[in-house]
């Protein structure tokens, strides 16, 4: 094959926009693995319910689907919060969380999806919007606006995670959480409470990153499993909790897969993701920015 | 009541007669495609345990060690060829290989992973399959990603159809692994195990080798996958990778040890047979789609409510029986005459 220098180009902007999107996937576990140490592997699950409940909503009223997105995050916040409360007075109160925890948490998945295939059937799905069609050009690089704008979203809506996380009392108290329950039931601030706001957040993201996902490409209940591997790697990668350390790392793995399936066929890059994994689990454990 | 384990395995063989006996006995060739599915699942069921119920590691990649057998199976038919393959390589032979090449590779993952966080080894598990699928489909030996066909013998001797002999084969298996397993529990071997799952932390401080102990599990749990796995593509007859790394098989494998109860071997055999029956009328009478909504709620329900599986429910009721007898007597002892 002839090397070339275009192909090259495209492939790592692409990587790197799809990355910010895979950045947006991860904040939501980042934050419930990360940081409240709970493996909540339903998150792509959630993802998709966030797709279809976008594309429901862009079928029957044409709303914009990022704008759907963002209003229904109450939904999906009172669905995290509930989903914890469950989680925690079955499992964590119990100290049972890692064997049984786990195991409802795939159990979730499984609901999620197949109530998704018996509802809508396993057609692709997807949303209309005025960004899907065009593409933008400078010289001989090609930006489809279905990826720009997603990307640009996944940014926005990471940075004010991270305002949220490092700048507001909530926030400090999430990452309080994480380094020491006892000190913040000292303080008098229910440990449990600011689980399941920060669950809760975590949930909502799906919401949005769902949108982001049904603009890139269209979507159908099982498409939630290939990100599975993939979240997990970017989380472990990035550093459990460090949000910086996950979009270096989506990123990362964004131009690696998009590298891989330019030079080497789209049916490798799936591989790339769980090379990262093992790579990082064998090398460093602690990730990229790992506290 | 202990049974040694002798005695143990000509029970099991005895039920074993039995149970191919009385499918026999129906003469309907459907009951034999039906059980394998089961025993199968008993197989897979029972390995899981062994790291999963008895050491406390999830195991997510129950379909990636069952497919590696499965496709050593397509490998070793492309190789040899499809009409000597069964006299050069009897089934038990290829349940051997499929072992050893799944056993060596939980091994790998083991060493990897689990000297972190549990968690971090249940993830790692769930993206070996994404990737050994990968690695699958970019294989054109064995089929690719358009699978491949493994015609199998029109019959066996003494035994009649070929599904029959299949069947009696994962019988013997399942029989194999129920035995291995029920050892493990009263081995030395399942004390250090128990000792992981109960405070792995503490177990290391006490002096447990709680590495190689894990590693052991791994092993032994995905070599017993694998040969479960081996027989597959005879059973199926077109082997297609989305179909042989489906999720499906993972959640079954960890539904049915929890819905029946993790502490033993009984656990995953309750399970198995009840979640396995259930799901055979299910893809008979509903569609299979709903038969996965009834596992994936079945297993949500159960952890939620019965922790211990059906074994912990039937061990709190006969407790409570026992105490309310001995309360009664208590009574009785401290007022004589007012029990009629």
């Amino acid at each position: 094959m002839i090397f070339s220098f275009d192909l090259l180009i495209n492939a790592i902007v692409s990587g790197i926009l799809i990355g910010g999107f895979y950045a947006a996937v991860t904040s939501g576990v980042s934050l419930a693995f990360g940081i409240l140490d709970i493996v909540n592997i339903a998150h792509p699950a959630f993802i998709i319910l966030g797709s279809y409940v976008s594309y429901i909503i862009n079928a029957t009223f044409g709303f914009d689907p990022i704008l759907t997105s963002i209003v229904v995050t109450p939904l999906f916040y009172a669905l995290g919060a509930g989903i914890y409360q469950i989680y925690y007075l079955s499992f964590e109160k119990r100290g049972q969380e890692s064997l049984r925890g786990l195991a409802f948490f795939f159990g979730l998945l499984f609901i999620t999806e197949v109530s998704l295939v018996l509802y809508f059937g396993v057609d692709y799905r997807y949303v209309n919007a005025p960004y899907i069609g065009p593409t933008w050009h400078f010289g001989d690089l090609d930006v489809p606006l279905r990826i720009l704008v997603p990307f640009a979203m996944s940014m926005l809506m990471i940075g004010v995670l991270q305002l949220i996380l490092t700048r507001t009392f909530i926030g400090r108290a999430i990452m309080a959480v994480a380094q020491d329950q006892l000190a913040l039931r000292l303080m008098a601030i229910d440990p449990i409470r600011i689980k399941r706001i920060a669950f809760g957040i975590s949930i909502a993201t799906a919401s949005l990153a769902g949108a982001f996902l049904i603009i890139i490409q269209p979507v159908e209940p099982s498409v939630g499993r290939q990100y599975i591997g993939r979240v997990f790697a970017i989380c472990v990668l990035g550093g459990l909790g460090s949000m910086p350390g996950a979009v270096i790392a989506a990123m990362l793995v964004g131009i690696v897969e998009s590298l891989t399936s330019t030079f080497y066929g789209p049916s490798w890059a799936p591989a790339v993701s769980f090379g990262f994994l093992l790579l990082t689990l064998a090398v460093r454990p602690a990730g990229l920015m790992g506290r | 009541m202990i049974v040694r384990t002798p005695v143990f395995l000509i029970i099991c063989l005895a039920v074993g007669a039995a149970v191919f006996g009385l499918s026999l006995e129906v003469g309907n060739d459907y009951v034999f495609f039906a059980g394998y599915v089961i025993l199968q699942y008993v197989v897979l069921s029972t390995a899981w345990n062994i790291l999963g119920g008895y050491c406390g590691y999830v195991n997510f990649g129950t379909a990636a060690f069952f497919a590696l057998g499965a496709y050593s199976t397509v490998a070793i038919y492309k190789l040899i060829g499809d009409n000597d393959l069964p006299h050069i390589m009897p089934m038990p032979a290829l349940m051997l290989v499929g072992g050893v090449v799944s056993g060596i590779v939980g091994f790998g993952m083991g060493y990897l992973t689990l000297r972190l966080r549990g968690a971090f080894f249940s993830i790692a598990t769930l993206a070996l399959a994404v990737v050994l699928q990968t690695l699958i489909v970019n294989w054109d030996f064995v089929g690719g990603s358009r699978g491949a066909y493994v015609i199998r013998p029109e019959e066996m001797p003494f035994i009649g159809s070929y599904v029959r002999y299949l069947f009696l084969m994962m019988l013997l298996l399942a029989i194999g692994a129920i035995v291995i397993a029920r050892l493990i529990e009263r081995s030395k071997l399942g004390y250090g195990f128990a000792t992981i799952r109960d405070d792995e932390l503490a177990a290391e401080a006490l002096g447990v080798p709680t590495l190689r102990l894990k590693l052991i599990a791994t092993t032994i749990s995905g070599a017993l996958m694998g040969m479960a796995g081996a027989p597959f593509p005879y059973y199926i007859g077109y082997l297609q990778p989305d179909s042989t790394f489906a999720l499906d098989y993972a959640v079954n494998s960890i539904a049915m040890p929890l819905i029946g109860g993790t502490t033993s071997w009984v656990g995953p055999l309750i399970g198995t047979i009840l979640l396995g029956t259930l799901q055979q009328v299910a893809t008979v009478t509903i569609s299979s789609a709903v038969n996965l909504l009834i596992v994936g709620c079945l297993l949500v329900g159960f952890v939620i409510i019965a922790p211990n599986g059906i074994i912990g429910l039937v061990h709190t009721y006969l407790q409570r029986r026992e105490e309310d007898f001995v309360g009664r007597r208590h009574v009785s002892a401290d007022a004589p005459g007012t029990v009629p």
